[in-house]
């Protein structure tokens, strides 16, 4: 294969737009052309976030055609399902674990999807789904905002980029003092995906 | 379930090398980055702005640079006679906006095409198709018909940095104002810029030189400036003919795709081996290029998101070309959607291939004021006097309520449900007049935030003083452009590019206008709110109330989180009606997220609550 698609996902002020960035800036850095495009809605905070990250020797769309995904990352398992659809069959859906209803959900109005809901829509499009406790990893941690980093150390694994690269990017993305954590939580991410994997 | 996946089955190969120089030279850069750098490495010494999605970035990237003078202007307007002035006073100059922006610079930028520049005037229009964050979907490259200016349209990252360097050279050449048009898609996506310019040193200084007949638009000179207005565009139309900016791509002959801007970049993906006439300069259009790739073409397409400007030119040009017949005129392109029009239209063989199936329908995740948010305790006075949760239809409603363009917007809807209408910036004020004037027998209430009301609320607000108005005004003061992400404006003492900056007190600016009934309360004090608010009401003449709150996601150190104590808690809801996300409810149980609370700089919640089981983390547990 000579192209990687990513869909990065989830809800507002989880740091999507930051940790697609770092994909984007680790691609260059390994010699590749790259677009990304973010869908934000109107609001700073809370609506629902896409990242597209488009890899390969030369891109044309920024936007990734719906069901040719390589890759869907998402930080909030409902994003996760709700943007199944643009997973190719036999894609990677790295998941995590953790819920945060929206308000319609809270006011009663719609329901949120049971685990196992997710899991079969999901599983419509392929059978590598990676459901990871990220949330309580980075709790552990001790800064749950280092979630973002910690999916990045889990989809690191899946991209042909050296280690090194992605902690020059996030080191040079982050302020000093949050350096240190955000590399933790990535090599966490890291450790997690490769205890499922071998 | 898991599956072991080998590392590296993806990207076999790389195909461009490069060295560590090379690299330094690529950056990856939004649309927004691009265009600024772009016009810094041109020379620019001005730029002004209004922020506006999805436009903002341009101004803020380039007021980063020390040695150019940057300023977020009140409105469009003004951004763009401050921009024409330094044009006329000899510096080269950027204004940006997102297009409805040019709308309210309309005027302006109308003047500017007619008197002509001194130094290079260039206008981004930024666009939003699919009105991700607009209340319309207008396109903007009617505008340059209708000014008769020149108009680029980049089509990624890199030619939003190339096309500076021609916008303005084009500028001072032709004596015109250039448009560069971008979409929503272009200015924030982020893609590879190869840095080929540095900043190119201003020369000259800056100098104005009379000259009555350019400059002074008495209508006799006006029209001794029409003429040279459409000898300009013969002589544009004739430099578009040989433009480095419009470029032919030759493919297999079946099929001729004329596109420009991000659906070149669609076109590109889905009809791989079509041939391309590619316009980076979109008006005026280069007709013997046009008939003569039209002419060497089997077929002849085009590709534009929204209205046909490009189809309705060449059709006006006698082309035969079909476009809009299949690629729909409303909201954004995406590739699928150009893939399927491809084949309903016979343009790809086969039919459209199966595509991934449809999943139930999820609970959607609309955008929502953020926890803390100063803006959320008035709306729920707005919408419990005003009868909202509880009116059994609409009709019930005992205000009305006029609002305005900002993050505020978002309090029209449920559980809030506390606007009624929104326009345009500044409207509601206006608005608001427009209905009591009609003699609707409900009190008038107009919501406006402080960037909103300096940007073109006070002019309403004077014609209402004038007209005797009897509304009652609500200014949401939460010190910052918050929407567009924080900007400074007129009311925060601070410039745009960080210097202190003399501030425009919204209090005494409304008494000086002539309001009477003035009073300042504080976005969390329910209480305050609700007599304020009242009071207001009562008053039969025209009323300010200025609500103040910093904007939570600015303010640095949060509190102690508020919590539910659940032996208190009877799952009454009340809280949830204030719409705020941190307060959340699994099964029956009500409560708060520790992580998402900004705690007792807000505690709206707290008093709201009609059991007293809202309180301080530490003494709720």
């Amino acid at each position: 294969m000579e192209k990687l698609d990513l869909l990065v996902t989830g809800a507002g002020g989880q740091g999507i737009i930051l940790a697609s960035d770092i994909i984007g800036e680790v691609a260059i850095a390994s010699g590749y052309d790259v677009k990304k495009t973010d869908t934000i809605g109107m609001a700073q905070r809370g609506g629902s976030v896409l990242s597209n990250v488009r890899i390969a020797p030369k891109v044309w769309s920024p936007l990734i055609k719906r069901g040719a995904g390589d890759l869907l990352l998402a930080l909030e398992k409902l994003e996760g399902a709700r943007w199944a659809p643009y997973l190719r069959s036999g894609g990677i859906a790295i998941v995590n674990d953790h819920a945060l209803p929206p308000l319609s959900v809270s006011l009663g109005k719609s329901r949120y999807p049971s685990d196992e809901e997710i899991l079969n829509i999901l599983k419509q499009r392929t059978d590598q789904v990676y459901f990871i406790e990220g949330t309580r990893h980075v709790r552990e941690l001790g800064n749950i905002r280092t979630l973002n980093m910690f999916m990045l150390g889990c989809v690191s694994l899946f991209m042909p980029f050296e280690v090194e690269i992605w902690k020059d990017s996030i080191s040079r993305r982050l302020p000093p003092n949050l350096r240190e954590i955000n590399l933790a939580a990535f090599e966490r991410g890291r450790k997690e995906i490769q205890g499922v994997n071998f | 379930m898991f599956v072991n996946v080998p590392r590296h089955f993806f990207l076999s190969g790389k195909l461009w090398y490069h060295t560590v120089s090379m690299t330094e030279r690529l950056k990856l850069l939004s649309g927004n980055e691009a265009l600024a750098l772009g016009a810094y490495h041109a020379g620019v010494k001005v730029a002004a702005a209004y922020p506006g999605t999805p436009s903002t970035e341009i101004l803020e990237s380039i007021a980063r640079f020390e040695d150019i003078y940057a300023e977020w202007s009140t409105n469009e307007k003004v951004a763009m006679e401050v921009a024409l002035g330094a044009s006329y006073a000899g510096v080269r100059t950027l204004v940006s906006m997102k297009q409805v922006g040019l709308n309210v610079a309309s005027d302006p930028f109308m003047a500017a095409s007619t008197t002509g520049v001194n130094a290079g005037l260039v206008v981004i229009s930024a666009d939003d198709p699919g009105a991700h964050s607009s209340q319309g979907e207008q396109d903007n490259r009617h505008y340059a018909r209708l000014a008769k200016v020149p108009m680029l349209e980049p089509s990624d990252s890199q030619e939003a940095y190339d096309f500076m360097a021609y916008a303005f050279d084009l500028s001072e050449r032709f004596d015109t104002p250039v448009l560069v048009r971008t979409t929503t898609r272009i200015s924030h996506s982020k893609s590879v810029v190869e840095i080929k310019r540095s900043r190119t040193v201003p020369t000259g200084t800056p100098d104005f030189h009379y000259n009555v007949q350019k400059y002074v638009m008495l209508p006799v000179h006006a029209r001794l400036r029409h003429p040279l207005m459409e000898e300009r565009l013969i002589k544009l139309a004739e430099y578009a003919e040989s433009t480095p900016l419009n470029q032919v791509i030759w493919g297999e002959p079946e099929l001729g795709v004329v596109t420009s801007g991000v659906a070149y970049q669609y076109a590109r993906e889905v009809f791989p081996q079509a041939s391309f006439l590619k316009l980076g300069m979109t008006y005026p259009l280069p007709q013997n290029l046009l008939r003569s790739f039209a002419s060497q073409v089997k077929r002849l397409i085009v590709i534009e998101e929204l209205d046909p400007f490009l189809q309705e030119n060449l059709q006006a040009m006698g082309i035969k070309a079909v476009g809009k017949e299949f690629i729909p005129r409303l909201g954004e392109l995406s590739p699928d959607i150009i893939e399927e029009a491809g084949h309903k239209a016979g343009w790809l063989a086969g039919a459209f291939p199966q595509q991934a199936p449809a999943i139930p329908e999820l609970p959607k995740r609309p955008p929502l004021l953020c926890p803390g948010c100063p803006h959320s305790g008035i709306f729920f006075v707005l919408s419990s006097l005003g009868r909202r949760a509880k009116a059994k239809t609409p009709d019930d409603y005992r205000l009305v309520i006029t609002g305005d363009i900002g993050c505020y917007t978002l309090g029209a809807y449920p559980p809030l449900l506390a606007m009624d209408t929104c326009a345009c910036m500044g409207a509601s004020i206006s608005q608001a007049l427009g209905m009591e004037k009609a003699g609707i027998n409900k009190k008038m209430v107009a919501v406006i935030g402080d960037s909103t009301f300096l940007h073109s609320g006070i002019t309403g607000l004077v014609d209402g003083v004038y007209n005797q108005g009897q509304i009652t005004l609500i200014i949401l003061d939460n010190g910052t452009t918050a929407m567009t992400g924080h900007q400074e404006h007129p009311g925060t003492g601070i410039s745009a590019q960080g210097k202190e900056a003399t501030k425009v007190e919204l209090e005494p600016l409304v008494r000086g206008i002539g309001v009477r009934d003035v009073s300042v309360v504080s976005a969390f004090d329910l209480k305050a709110l609700r007599s304020s608010l009242r009071s207001a009401l009562d008053n039969p003449e025209l009323s300010v109330v200025i609500v103040r709150g910093a904007c939570s996601v600015r303010v640095p150190k949060r509190g102690e989180p508020r919590a539910i104590a659940q032996e208190k808690c009877n799952q009454c809801g009340t809280c949830l009606l204030l719409g705020c996300s941190a307060i959340q409810r699994e099964g029956e149980q009500i409560y708060i997220e520790a992580a998402l609370c900004v705690g007792e700089g807000c505690a709206v919640c707290q008093q709201l609550c009609p059991r007293q089981a809202i309180g301080p983390q530490s003494q709720s547990r």
